[in-house]
């Protein structure tokens, strides 16, 4: 047996396939250490404050620091707990934060596995992230995780809808599920971008911009929303719930907890450069300058797309620190009476002009 | 490699439904009902049926069950009370189980002697087309006016819901956001001259 017909055998395939995921998830891990540090420095310069300062250059080691902090720490468990939910609670949002980067394209064929229905893996991934703060909250036997935890099961399942029509239009605009085809349908510089409309804007398609942009908008909020980020951070509003469903975790608990959370943020700022800001794509288009398919062509998407999500995650860190919380039925309207029907009228919209368009162009 | 993969979700579904069922802790019980979805949306993976598995999680294990997980950890069950009924529906129970066993067995059965088990595998239009597409040209052409057919008595179930739950209470303050934003500073302060002594009069 050779060397080639090893890795293209079952045992060889899994092998490179682990590695892989191993890459993704330590390189979505390091650079959530940088992203947890820049989502506080942003929140301290929106606060006139200086932020973390201290440790290593810049205090660029800060995380790493608490990391030990939080590893180091005594695990309590109250006594009253369901043990074995309580335990499965983090363990679960960690590895559903994590389950959900295997499809993200992050360069030209640079993806773990390309299936077919991309989009909706991620979105039934996502909608099982649920229950880890669910279980959390019911299975620390106290009265503030409970509450925020059935709080947030409403919030989450409220807002998925809503994500679920956004999606759809986007998926009708591509014509596929394939995240990877999703993005090389909006090549070809910015003005491609599903976030005007994805092309073809003469004439009628004009009618895509405005529509494609709120949506963009709508994917946005309801991404906040879905990630219990403020202003919709209302499992864990402190002065209400004191810290809703995580009152009762400590250590590394707590921990899996805030990086399953971080790396759902991450996931939805790449899910948004995907969908809507073209993903890998330079906004001005690069084949000219170099030959596509070459190392450095592939090298530099990674960095477009790195560049974006670090975009769309300051965007988070801004909302947090400027917008205040919103109250539950405030939430709950803007979820189910505001968010809901216009996704509807944007599905019609956008599957309309994809059958009858070419009529009037 | 299929195989094993196969046993192992096979073997899940099978214990976590037996768990669904013996569970003393009702919220346990959901979970188990949970992961044993999650399996079977494994088994659709296997079967090369992925949109399946995937509306599956989404529909099923993402919205249904986390209503059902919501509803049960509200709900104050009590143990003792639960099992002094259970003689007196032991009977109906046993002949409705009975019943669901013979025609499991028949579907079964079914399968094995002219479905996809015995290699007569479904009709296949284009073996290039992906699962949606099958799905979507045989809803939207063969089945049209049953698909329709099947909205509308889960519109007129969701329209009874409302019907019965429903309740317009006039004493209850509500806030009417479009009332709000639009008001304008002259429909809310007056400025007024105060003679002294006399006081503002309503």
């Amino acid at each position: 047996m050779t060397d080639a017909n090893f890795w293209a055998g079952p045992w060889g395939w899994t092998i490179i396939t682990i590695g892989q995921a191993l890459a993704v998830i330590v390189g979505v891990m390091v650079s959530l250490a940088f992203l947890l540090w820049g989502d506080r420095k942003v929140w301290a310069g929106v606060q006139m404050r200086k932020g973390p300062n201290v440790v290593g250059p810049f205090g660029l080691m800060q995380s790493f620091a608490d990391f030990f902090k939080f590893v180091l720490k005594e695990v309590i468990i109250p006594a009253g707990a369901d043990k074995p939910v309580f335990l499965i609670a983090p363990l679960l949002t960690f590895v559903l934060a994590f389950m959900s980067w295997a499809v993200i394209p992050f360069a030209p064929g640079w993806v773990v596995s390309n299936i077919n229905v991309g989009i909706l893996y991620l979105f039934a991934i996502s909608s099982l992230g649920v229950y880890g703060i669910i279980m959390g909250g019911w299975a620390s036997n106290s009265k503030y995780p409970f509450l925020g935890g059935l709080r947030s099961a409403a919030q989450m399942v409220s807002y998925e809808v809503s994500l679920g029509f956004i999606i759809i239009t986007v998926v009708l605009l591509a014509g596929s599920m394939n995240l990877s085809d999703i993005v090389n349908k909006q090549a070809g510089g910015f003005w491609n971008w599903n976030f005007l409309g994805g092309g073809g804007l003469l004439g009628l398609g004009i009618i895509k911009l405005p529509v494609m942009f709120g949506m963009m908008v709508m994917f946005y909020i309801s991404a906040l929303a879905e990630t219990n980020r403020p202003p919709f951070d209302l499992p864990e509003a402190e002065s209400e719930l004191v810290a809703g469903y995580q009152v009762e975790y400590s250590s590394t608990p707590y921990l899996l907890f805030m990086i399953g959370e971080y790396a759902n943020i991450v996931l939805m700022c790449a899910m948004i450069t995907i969908l809507f800001f073209g993903g890998w794509q330079s906004p001005i288009p690069m084949d000219s300058i170099i030959a596509p398919g070459t190392l450095a062509y592939t090298l530099i998407s990674l960095g477009w797309f790195i560049v974006k999500v670090v975009f769309w995650f300051i965007m988070f860190a801004i909302a947090k620190a400027i917008v205040p919380r919103y109250r539950y039925d405030q939430l709950m309207r803007l979820g189910w009476k505001v968010f809901l029907p216009l996704s509807l009228v944007a599905v019609v919209i956008i599957a309309a002009y994809q059958v009858f368009g070419g009529n009037f162009a | 490699m299929l195989a094993i993969a196969f046993y192992i979700l096979a073997a899940v579904t099978v214990v976590s439904g037996a768990l669904v069922i013996t569970a003393r802790n009702p919220v346990h019980s959901v979970l188990f009902l949970i992961l044993a979805f999650f399996s079977a949306a494994g088994l659709f993976v296997l079967m090369g049926a992925e949109f399946l598995a995937m509306l599956l999680v989404v529909v099923y294990v993402g919205a249904v069950a986390v209503l059902f997980l919501f509803v049960v950890m509200m709900l104050d069950v009590d143990f003792t009370k639960l099992r002094q009924g259970f003689a007196n529906y032991l009977p109906i129970g046993m002949v409705v189980g009975i019943l669901l066993l013979i025609e499991l067995i028949m579907i079964s059965s079914a399968v094995a002697q002219r479905g996809a088990a015995a290699g007569q595998s479904p009709q296949v239009y284009d073996a290039e087309m992906s699962n949606i597409e099958a799905i979507g040209r045989v809803l939207y052409t063969d089945y049209v006016y049953v698909f329709q057919a099947a909205g509308l008595v889960l519109l007129v179930a969701m329209i009874g819901a409302i019907v019965l739950t429903l309740q317009h209470r006039t004493y209850v303050k509500r806030q009417d956001i479009h009332t709000q934003v639009t008001r304008r500073r002259k429909d809310a302060v007056a400025i007024v001259k105060v003679k002294t002594g006399e006081g503002i009069k309503e």
